[in-house]
């Protein structure tokens, strides 16, 4: 169990110097507790009250880092079970597996690595490419690393058990600190030799939780912290139960050994491209840090990037935008004049419309506390008199030659109101739907 | 060595058991689990989630040109339709009254009740009848869909704050289920539900929906809404614990993503793969968060996740 403030407290010096940042040795553990700092601020804790507390200050699920630049990959420091309870961090990696003995290997690799596509203003992107030692020839696989390496620019995951064959791609891509996958029963202190000697982080695969957190243990020992951890479970239903165990044991429990974050192969318990998506996804919801795909295509990595950024999106405050009036497609005076509200969501999906509708237009942003457009209109937070107030705040009608607005088609009701807020203008109900507004600025935009 | 010792998350409460069907129709039972969704270790599951599929009662004017060529010229017949649905999988059947929508086209009582009658004759699966949204027109269509399927146990919605009276009341009379739907909040949900069994109907007969959000366009307050649900339910709390409908097609396929053809971003993908799997994932994700049944609406996603929630069961 996590230590609580008072328990941690009995540990400290007592002595209230401040030189923690912090008024009085309470305070410092109040904020231990919450692992809002780290126990190493305090100079005066003892070596004994220090092993004591270790548990308690060590994040739960250890923060460990894949690769090397602007696209490593970051995962762990979870703090939760349910993204409800504060938030899920780290947004677990999405990674393709490419093998030796593949000739379209580096294709495939590149293909992957240059993927991106944007939503609501991010640019979300694949990780990583994890190369597996399939032909079992220890120069093809160091070949292949080296390759992958030259053509990409994403984090590695080098898979193979035979230490020989890790040895000779450590050698060609070990600086970018590459994943070595994995450590086993069998060949886990040589495996643990070459993460030392690499400073790379290593993933231990064990059959059963207790196989998995006796390598870790024995890693850890050896001084190799930096750890991923991946039970062997392949399907739906051993895998939900091993991964929430994991995540339950390491956070309720502190159980160190199980503290890392967690690897999953869902292509290897699927039968089809949209059975491995579900599984991904399921991995996302439920707990996976790195989910290794053996399939790639757009038609299925945009929708599952998707699902991670909503799993992984703080629920304390929906992703916004400045109240404000955008200009889409270099507008004049005369161009097409919009409203919405300030949930980013909500914005991104009638600029893209807009912006790909040919007609120039200005979209009157609200402050909606972040809200969609329905859901602000039920809450009172969208209503004729806003709308009306940020016309003038932003000097619509100094800007612009004509006084016609186009409201969102889900709130129609507004119309009324609006004509009596803006007597002078001429008020529009445009479509329910962003994507129908092309046609409808078409039919109804002279 | 340290010794893994799984701990065990001991519930009070469970999720109330709802069956759908009766008077000789087939039966689907779902909820009744003391567990969070399939942590078998934990508890006991009893029941699986179901899946439904969406028909309409006329052809779907808006429907995303992925979906209308699955489907074909059924889609022309609901009867037809739903013995298509029924051999594509369907563990029970959700009739949209779409054309007595006053914008659809503002059919009656008679329409409502004879497909009704239609559907309950072409297929034995239970039925769900989902009207038009708009209280006034729902009060006058549902109490005669009720009556046209009286003692054949059906599920009815929607039922919000402004029909909950006649809603409560045909399907007392009737034998049929509720269908509260809340605008994605605990609190609503909670409210409402002491609504419907404050006017007497049994616990076992409302399966909630809680709103849902389709991947990429709110699914994350749905899953949390639905996880805080669930934990209060199972936390002791009956009047949250009512299994979960979620109506995924609808909400999957009016997206973007899942709807349109032409000028979209390269990196979106193949649009017919792109739409199956956005309704999926919305799907498995659902799920996880405490989803009892899910309502569909293609005939590959109702293939893949049915199977995926087999391999769910264990
Ligand atoms: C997620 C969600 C929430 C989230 C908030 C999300 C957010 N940041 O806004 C939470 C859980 C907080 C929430 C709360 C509430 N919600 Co809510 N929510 C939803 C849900 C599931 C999705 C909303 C969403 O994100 N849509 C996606 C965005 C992009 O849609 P949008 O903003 O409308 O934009 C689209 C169009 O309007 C159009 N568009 C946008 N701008 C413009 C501009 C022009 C010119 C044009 C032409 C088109 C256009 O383009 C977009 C894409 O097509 C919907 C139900 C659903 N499935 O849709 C209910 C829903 C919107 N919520 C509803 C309600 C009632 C509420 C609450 C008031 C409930 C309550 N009493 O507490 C609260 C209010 C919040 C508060 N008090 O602070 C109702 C609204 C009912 C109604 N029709 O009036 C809905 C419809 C649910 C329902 N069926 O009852 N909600
Ligand atoms: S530095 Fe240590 S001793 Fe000093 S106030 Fe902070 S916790 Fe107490």
């Amino acid at each position: 169990m996590a230590l609580t403030g008072v328990q941690i407290y009995k540990f400290l010096p007592k002595t209230n110097c401040k030189e923690c940042g912090f008024p009085t040795c309470l305070s410092f553990a109040m904020k231990l507790a919450q692992r809002a700092t780290e126990l190493g601020a305090c100079p005066y804790v003892s070596d004994e009250a220090k092993s004591n507390l270790e548990a308690a200050s060590r994040p739960p699920v250890r923060l460990v880092t894949v690769g090397v630049g602007e696209k490593k990959i970051e995962v762990g420091n979870e703090v939760v079970l349910f993204r409800h309870e504060k938030t899920f961090v780290h947004p677990a990696g999405l990674v393709l597996r490419v093998k030796d003995s593949d000739a379209d290997a580096v294709a495939k690799a590149k293909e992957a690595a240059a993927y991106s596509v944007e939503r609501v203003g991010i640019n979300m992107y694949l990780d990583g490419i994890a190369i597996e030692n399939d032909s079992k020839d220890a120069a093809k696989f160091a070949k292949l690393a080296a390759d992958v390496k030259a053509a990409t620019d994403v984090a590695l995951i080098l898979m193979s058990s035979d230490t020989a064959a890790m040895k000779a791609a450590l050698e060609k891509v070990g600086e970018d600190k590459p994943l070595i996958y994995a450590a086993t029963a069998d060949n886990a202190d040589a495996m643990i030799e070459l993460a030392k000697k690499y400073s790379c982080p290593l993933a231990v695969y064990g059959n059963g939780l207790q196989e998995v957190a006796d390598l870790t243990e024995q890693a850890a020992k050896a001084g190799v912290e930096d750890l991923v951890i991946d039970p062997a479970t392949r399907g739906y239903a051993d895998s939900l139960d091993a991964l929430t165990q994991i995540r339950r044991l390491a956070i309720k429990k502190s159980f160190v050994a199980l503290g890392y974050p967690v690897i999953t192969f869902p292509g290897e318990g699927a039968e089809s491209i949209d059975d491995e998506a579900m599984l991904a996804g399921m991995h996302i919801a439920k707990y996976a840090s790195i989910i290794v795909l053996d399939n790639f295509s757009p038609a299925v990595a945009y929708p599952l990037l998707t699902a991670r950024l909503n799993i992984y999106t703080d629920p304390q405050k929906p992703i916004q935008m400045a109240a404000g009036v955008y200009p889409l497609g270099d507008p004049k005076a005369d161009s097409v004049l919009c409203v919405t509200t300030n949930f980013s969501l909500t914005y991104f999906s009638i600029a893209g419309e807009l912006e790909n509708s040919g007609y120039p237009s200005h979209l009157l942003v609200c402050d909606t506390e972040g809200l969609s457009v329905l859901t602000a209109w039920a809450a009172g937070k969208f209503d004729a008199e806003k709308i009306a107030k940020a016309v003038k705040e932003f000097k619509l009608p100094d800007t612009l030659s004509h006084k016609k607005i186009i409201l969102p088609g889900g709130v129609a009701v507004l119309k009324g109101d609006l004509e009596d807020e803006l007597p002078d203008w001429e008020i529009l109900v445009g479509p329910r739907e962003a994507m129908a507004i092309g046609s409808y600025l078409k039919q109804n935009w002279s | 060595m340290p010794s893994v010792e799984i701990p065990l998350e001991k519930w009070t409460g469970q999720v109330h058991q709802v069956t759908l069907g009766a008077g000789g129709r087939k039966t689907v039972t779902v909820g009744g689990e003391n567990t969070l969704p399939y942590l078998h270790f934990d508890g006991t599951i009893p029941n699986k989630t179901a899946v439904a599929i969406e028909i309409q009662d006329i052809a779907p004017a808006d429907w995303s040109p992925t979906l209308l060529k699955a489907w074909g010229d059924v889609v022309n017949d609901p009867a037809t339709w739903a013995k298509k649905a029924v051999e594509y999988g369907a563990e029970a059947i959700l009739l949209n009254l779409k054309s007595a929508h006053p914008d659809e086209g503002n059919t009656g009582i008679a329409e409502a009740k004879a497909v009704t009658d239609k559907i309950l004759s072409a297929v034995d699966v239970p039925l769900i009848v989902i009207g038009t949204g708009v209280a006034d027109k729902d009060n006058e269509i549902l109490p005669a869909v009720s009556e046209a399927a009286r003692g054949q146990r059906i599920a009815i919605g929607n039922c919000e704050e402004k029909n909950y009276r006649t809603v409560v009341a045909v399907c007392i009379a009737d034998g049929h289920i509720a269908i509260p739907s809340s605008p994605v909040d605990l609190n609503l949900a909670k409210q409402l539900n002491i609504l419907l069994t404050d006017a007497g109907l049994p616990i076992d007969a409302i399966l909630m929906d809680p709103t849902t959000g389709a991947l990429g366009y709110g699914l994350e307050y749905t899953y949390s809404v639905m996880e805080r649900l669930r934990m209060a339910g199972l936390g002791g709390d009956k009047l949250t614990a009512m299994p979960i409908i979620n109506n995924v097609g609808e909400d999957a396929w009016k997206q973007k993503e899942a709807k349109v053809a032409q000028g979209l971003p390269e990196s979106w993908g193949d649009m017919e793969t792109r739409g199956i799997i956005w309704e999926e994932q919305t799907a498995i994700s659902l799920m996880q968060a405490g989803s009892n049944l899910v309502v569909l609406r293609h005939p590959q996603s109702v293939a893949k996740v049915g199977a995926a929630i087999t391999k769910l069961m264990g």
